[in-house]
């Protein structure tokens, strides 16, 4: 009952002194909105990612050829390299490989009668793409193994590609320009959406052989490999074999590293994961100390609001507050004003971070999962009563007498 | 049995080097429904005295009894209740919360007894009315005269049903007219049957009580009826008890 009571009496001594209140919840604001906006993007990404790279399966690995070549002093003109013959070998003498899809990617203007569009990115694969990295043809179909012995002029687009160039309601059939190149449309892919930066519904899909005339013949030296195992227990089997088989082909001494990088989906899951955790790790660095400087900030105000509050003090101790009446009103006017700015800059921050992964186009929603919400409200809770309980023990042991004499 | 029986009270202040004798030996007995004046100069004691009485503070030696309850014995926690439960404390300088209706003022003490929301209401509101203030209850203090302000006060000290009212220079702040108002106020609860103990250094003042106790250098030097005790208008409920 007192203590409900108390819990009134702080929220008044608040609203009487309302900007102050508001300024001196600040820091906590900040600190607050910094870990939450940070944390509901970061979740997000995570979250989007996970998810897409769970539907590939955990059979899924990657083949790339290394891109940072600053790594290799001397050996710069080295060419990197990862051809269709060392794709061909890998389907072929590495065991446990149970599908296999080389690709290649570029970028090229796509025409169709006046309308013109520049795709993401424009995909050179095989008939497996496909199924290599899960994804679903909406209607029509992807290519076939025909497509590309016969060289067929063909192409599958993503239904972003279908509005851009104003395809109409049935855009297969309908013949586009990929650069000079004529495409029959054949397929459109289902939608996917977009994360990292990376449209998903924005590419153009052409035979392999397609894609090594419009980029050239040197493209077809360092293309990407998709491989599935032929089943989880056997990923790291067909790791090692393409290791051993590349750097073989490659004829890499023993004393160099490899020229490419082979990562299962377990990997890139655990890579992403490290990257996004030390970003949340630093920002929460970051907002501690914000979090202290706010906590010291309230700590302040409520040492001055008990010196102003002196004569208030005696005479609630005259008419019968207690000690711990005093200690308890005052603590929880520390916890009311921290637990407000908690839950002011969580909604911030939410804010904060909604409008920033609304503005990068490209960028998955945010998403504030419940453990940041109860760490916020938990944390600034926490600063109320770590900052909030030397002011209040001062005020509970203030001398009746003394402070009724308090001018 | 008294309502207040204070024996050989000492209290003593140590200022480092000398100790402050404040009071020396008092001696004071109050019986229910007394009206009682306590007069003195600057540094005769009795606000330490009333201090004391009024459970703020505790006697360096000696034996306070209050409503049968030694109170030299009881802790900071029980002080602050029988504060709560037996005192109702009239100041000099109204001290009522600032930004807070005259109600919610007046409700102050009844939130540390512990009563419902609705009950602290409705008794605060009853106080209210019986100090003639029942249409000013959501006038903050800012918004009220200074006798308007010690009426709420007033209300404040009575709410709780405590055995003393006290008063300490409660027309201090106040022109004489409205010292006159506040007074006769006093004199009306007395007559209801209330204890009253005023602090004051004002003789006027003091006559309106019905006993004067003067202090000087910490010890009662005269303890006497007024001229009002022999008046007529000396009500039955506060005939003398022997």
């Amino acid at each position: 009952m007192v203590f409900l009571e108390n819990f009134r009496i702080a929220l008044a001594a608040l609203r009487a002194n309302l900007m102050r209140s508001i300024l001196t919840t600040l820091g906590i604001i900040i600190g607050v909105a910094a870990v939450v906006a940070v944390v509901s993007i970061v979740q997000g990404l995570q979250y989007t990612i996970t998810q897409q790279l769970q539907g590939v399966g955990a059979t899924f690995i990657a083949v790339s050829p290394k891109q940072d070549r600053g790594n290799f002093p001397g050996v710069a003109a080295r060419q990197v390299k990862l051809t269709s013959d060392d794709a061909q070998a890998i389907s072929e003498k590495v065991p446990g490989v149970k599908m296999m899809s080389p690709f290649i990617l570029g970028r090229a203007t796509v025409k169709f009668k006046d309308r013109k569009h520049n795709p993401f990115m424009i995909i050179g694969a095989t008939e497996n793409y496909q199924d290599v990295t899960n994804q679903t043809v909406d209607r029509g179909r992807f290519f076939s193994q025909v497509d590309l012995e016969n060289h067929r002029k063909v192409t599958v687009i993503g239904p972003k590609i279908a509005d851009e160039l104003n395809l109409g309601p049935n855009p297969l059939g309908k013949e586009i320009y990929i650069d000079v190149y004529p495409a029959t449309v054949i397929g459109v892919m289902e939608k996917k959406g977009q994360n990292l930066g990376m449209d998903f519904d924005d590419i153009v899909y052409v035979p392999f052989d397609s894609a090594v005339s419009l980029f050239g013949r040197n493209t077809a030296d360092q293309i990407q490999i998709r491989l599935l195992a032929t089943g989880p227990e056997r990923v790291e089997q067909v790791k090692d074999g393409v290791g051993r088989l590349l750097r073989q082909r490659h004829k890499i001494p023993a004393s160099e590293p490899d020229d490419f990088e082979v990562q299962t989906q377990d990997e890139i899951l655990k890579t992403v994961n490290k990257v996004l955790g030390s970003v949340t790790a630093v920002v929460g660095g970051v907002v501690g100390i914000a979090l202290l400087v706010g906590g010291i900030g309230i700590m302040n105000i409520m040492l001055v609001s008990v010196t102003e509050r002196t004569r208030e003090i005696g005479v609630r101790k005259a008419v019968g507050a207690r000690r711990q009446d005093v200690l308890v009103q005052f603590l929880i006017e520390a916890i009311t004003l921290s637990l407000i700015g908690g839950g002011i800059g969580l909604a911030l921050g939410y804010g904060l971070g909604a409008l920033v992964a609304k503005l990068i186009p490209g960028f998955p929603p945010a998403h504030v999962p419940i453990w940041a919400v109860g760490l916020a409200i938990g944390f600034s809770a926490g600063v109320g009563i770590f900052f909030g309980i030397y002011p209040a023990a001062k005020a509970s042991r203030l001398d009746p007498i003394e402070a009724l004499r308090y001018e | 049995m008294a309502l207040i029986e204070l024996h050989d009270i000492y209290k003593v202040y140590d200022m480092g080097a000398e100790k402050v004798h404040a009071l020396n030996g008092v001696e004071l007995t109050v019986e229910r429904g007394e009206y009682l004046a306590i007069m003195g100069s600057s540094g005769s004691g009795k606000s330490t005295l009333m201090n004391l009485i009024g459970c703020l503070d505790t006697p360096s030696s000696g034996s306070y009894v209050l409503n049968g309850t030694a109170v030299q014995e009881l802790d900071d926690t029980q002080l602050a209740g029988i504060r709560n439960k037996e005192i109702g404390f009239v100041f000099q300088t109204f001290n009522l919360l600032a930004r807070t209706d005259a109600l919610h003022n007046v409700e102050l003490p009844l939130i540390y007894a512990g009563l419902s929301r609705q009950e602290r209401r409705e008794r605060a509101r009853r106080a209210l009315e019986k100090v003639g203030l029942g249409s000013r209850m959501t006038h903050q203090p800012n918004e009220l005269s200074g006798g308007q302000r010690q009426r709420v006060a007033i209300a404040r000290a009575l709410v709780n049903d405590p055995s003393i009212l006290l008063a300490d220079e409660p027309t201090g702040n106040l022109d004489s007219t409205t010292s006159e108002e506040i007074m006769q106020l006093f004199d009306e609860l007395h007559r209801a049957g209330n204890t009253v103990v005023l602090v004051t250094h004002e003789p006027d003042i003091a006559e309106h009580a019905w006993r004067k106790v003067t202090l000087r250098d910490g010890k009662v030097t005269s303890d006497q009826a007024t001229a009002r005790a022999t008046g007529s208008d000396r009500p039955a409920a506060a005939a003398p008890v022997s």
